[in-house]
């Protein structure tokens, strides 16, 4: 009962501000995670020596290194050499840098799986190999890819909890100051954790909702 | 006939690594004529056609449209190949795009129609080949022969010079062939330019102005379809002729 009293009135108000830093958090980093992980694979697909080089050593320098290490990097490094961000920001900027690495892979494969005949009849109507690419290939390669995406988008949620170590207070770091005060372990991230649940089942049921909203109708995968 | 020379090739060469798969093409094309190319497989006869609108790039060898020359063109490309229509043997449809909106597209991203106008184009476009009820239809709803009409009428919405078509019924089951050709023989009637590889006889043999008969990366010999057909002056090109008139019936049979 006592227990019931602390979660409401002391755990809820100060989990509710940072659950809605983390959905902000969140928000902000989907859309460019998703625009960076497209033109990272579409260079490394279509881009010529160079570019597809410089795509593909992202992606290994990113997949290869750990996240946290990306945030003390852009929060705490860069400041030495004269840029410095908002915790907030900094978090955004690393989240989308490594997001769009992992989405930029399974965009790869869904590209790479677009029969060339569609490329070719579009650069037979006069389409450049750009405007080919972005009207026609893309779009299909996205549909294909999104179950994969949906997945880093699942993953994004959940790491979106070490912005927290860049003192950007969201959902984690708000149980946390909650739970050292008042030496509440136990509850507060029982509680915390059923919050990230509950995130995660709603983004699942968006995500799985957009995927049947944008199947191509008689084609079978 | 003797009408103007609207595409005229010149001696195109073409080689994968050490194999030459085009060995000196050349020919002319006059406005409203079709040509047929037949041929046993692996001649070059899709590399020819691929060679026209630089899909392939020759290695040696020119092509004109209107006196304009489409090889060596650089950026201009792109604006001639809307005039050189082109259909393929697995039809190549956009997969994410209604019918319409197949025809649609190149109308608006490349001749930059505004929806409205690209639309009704692509509708007229879609009655010509009779599919105006399957417009708002996806590619994987259609039947081998409506989706080959779609990329028809896809090519045809960019107001074409001349069309290409590179086996356009060889996909197909044989009950389907009837309503793609059909569409193209009312096309060659209507005055259209086409060039047409096909082993169709029937189809050549009612409306080619001219039969080529490719071998080894060259045109071996050509002529009017009963001059070719009746008379041919190759052993090679008798053989062929038999061996299609073995694998799809008696070609004159079909006329
Ligand atoms: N992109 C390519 N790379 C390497 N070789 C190729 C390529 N395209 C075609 N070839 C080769 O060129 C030769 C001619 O091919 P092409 O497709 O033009 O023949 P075709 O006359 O159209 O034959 P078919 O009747 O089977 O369609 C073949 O030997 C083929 O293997
Ligand atoms: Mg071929």
């Amino acid at each position: 009962m006592k227990d019931l009293l602390f979660i409401r009135e002391v755990l809820i108000p100060p989990l509710l501000e940072g659950l809605a830093v983390t959905i902000k958090l969140i928000f902000f980093s989907i859309p460019f995670g998703l625009l960076a992980g497209m033109i990272i694979a579409t260079g490394r697909v279509y881009g010529n020596r160079m570019i597809s080089f410089l795509c593909r050593a992202y992606v290994i320098v990113f997949k290869g290194t750990p996240l946290l290490m990306l945030l003390f990097l852009i929060y705490f490094g860069l400041p030495s050499l004269g840029i410095s961000f908002q915790p907030f920001t900094a978090a955004v900027i690393g989240f989308v840098i490594c997001n769009g690495a992992y989405n930029s892979e399974y965009i790869r494969g869904a590209l790479l799986s677009v029969r060339t005949g569609q490329l070719m009849a579009a650069e037979a109507l006069g389409m450049t190999r750009g405007q080919a690419v972005i009207n026609i290939i893309l779009p299909q390669a996205m549909r294909r890819a999104l179950p994969g995406i949906s997945n880093e988008i699942i993953y994004l949620i959940k790491y979106s909890s070490l912005a927290y170590m860049l003192t950007c207070i969201e959902l984690t770091g708000a149980g946390k100051i909650v739970a050292s005060r008042y030496f509440k372990f136990t509850l507060v991230f029982l509680v915390v954790g059923v919050f990230y649940l509950c995130l995660v089942t709603i983004a699942g049921r968006i995500l799985g909702f957009l995927e049947k909203k944008l199947q191509i109708p008689g084609l079978i995968k | 006939m003797a009408g103007e020379i609207i595409l005229k090739v010149r001696d195109i060469h073409k080689s994968y690594g050490s194999t030459e798969v085009l060995r000196g093409i050349s020919f002319d094309v006059q406005k409203g004529e079709t040509k047929v190319f037949i041929g046993s497989s692996g001649t070059g006869k899709s590399t020819l056609l691929r060679c026209i609108n630089q899909l392939t790039v020759p290695d040696r060898g020119q092509v004109w449209l209107h006196g304009e020359e489409v090889t060596h063109s650089g950026k201009e490309i792109n604006r001639l190949r809307q005039k050189i229509g082109m259909v393929f043997q697995n039809f190549n449809l956009f997969d994410h795009l209604t019918a319409r909106k197949n025809v649609e597209v190149a109308l608006i991203k490349v001749r930059k129609m505004n929806r409205k106008e690209a639309g009704d184009k692509a509708m007229e476009e879609l009655v010509r080949v009779g599919l105006e009820d399957k417009a708002d239809l996806y590619p994987a709803e259609l039947s081998g022969g409506q989706a080959q009409r779609v990329s028809i009428a896809r090519a045809l919405a960019m107001d074409p010079d001349v069309m290409l078509f590179d086996e356009p019924t060889s996909a197909l089951d044989p009950e389907l062939t009837g309503e793609v050709l059909q569409v193209m023989k009312d096309l060659a009637q209507n005055g259209m330019t086409m060039l047409v590889v096909t082993h169709e006889m029937g189809f050549a043999c009612s409306v080619a102005n001219e039969i080529i008969f490719m071998e080894k990366g060259e045109i071996l010999e050509s002529g009017s379809p009963s001059e070719l057909i009746c008379n041919p002056r190759y052993d090679r090109t008798k053989q062929f002729l038999n061996k299609l008139g073995e694998l799809y019936g008696d070609i004159g049979r079909q006329r």
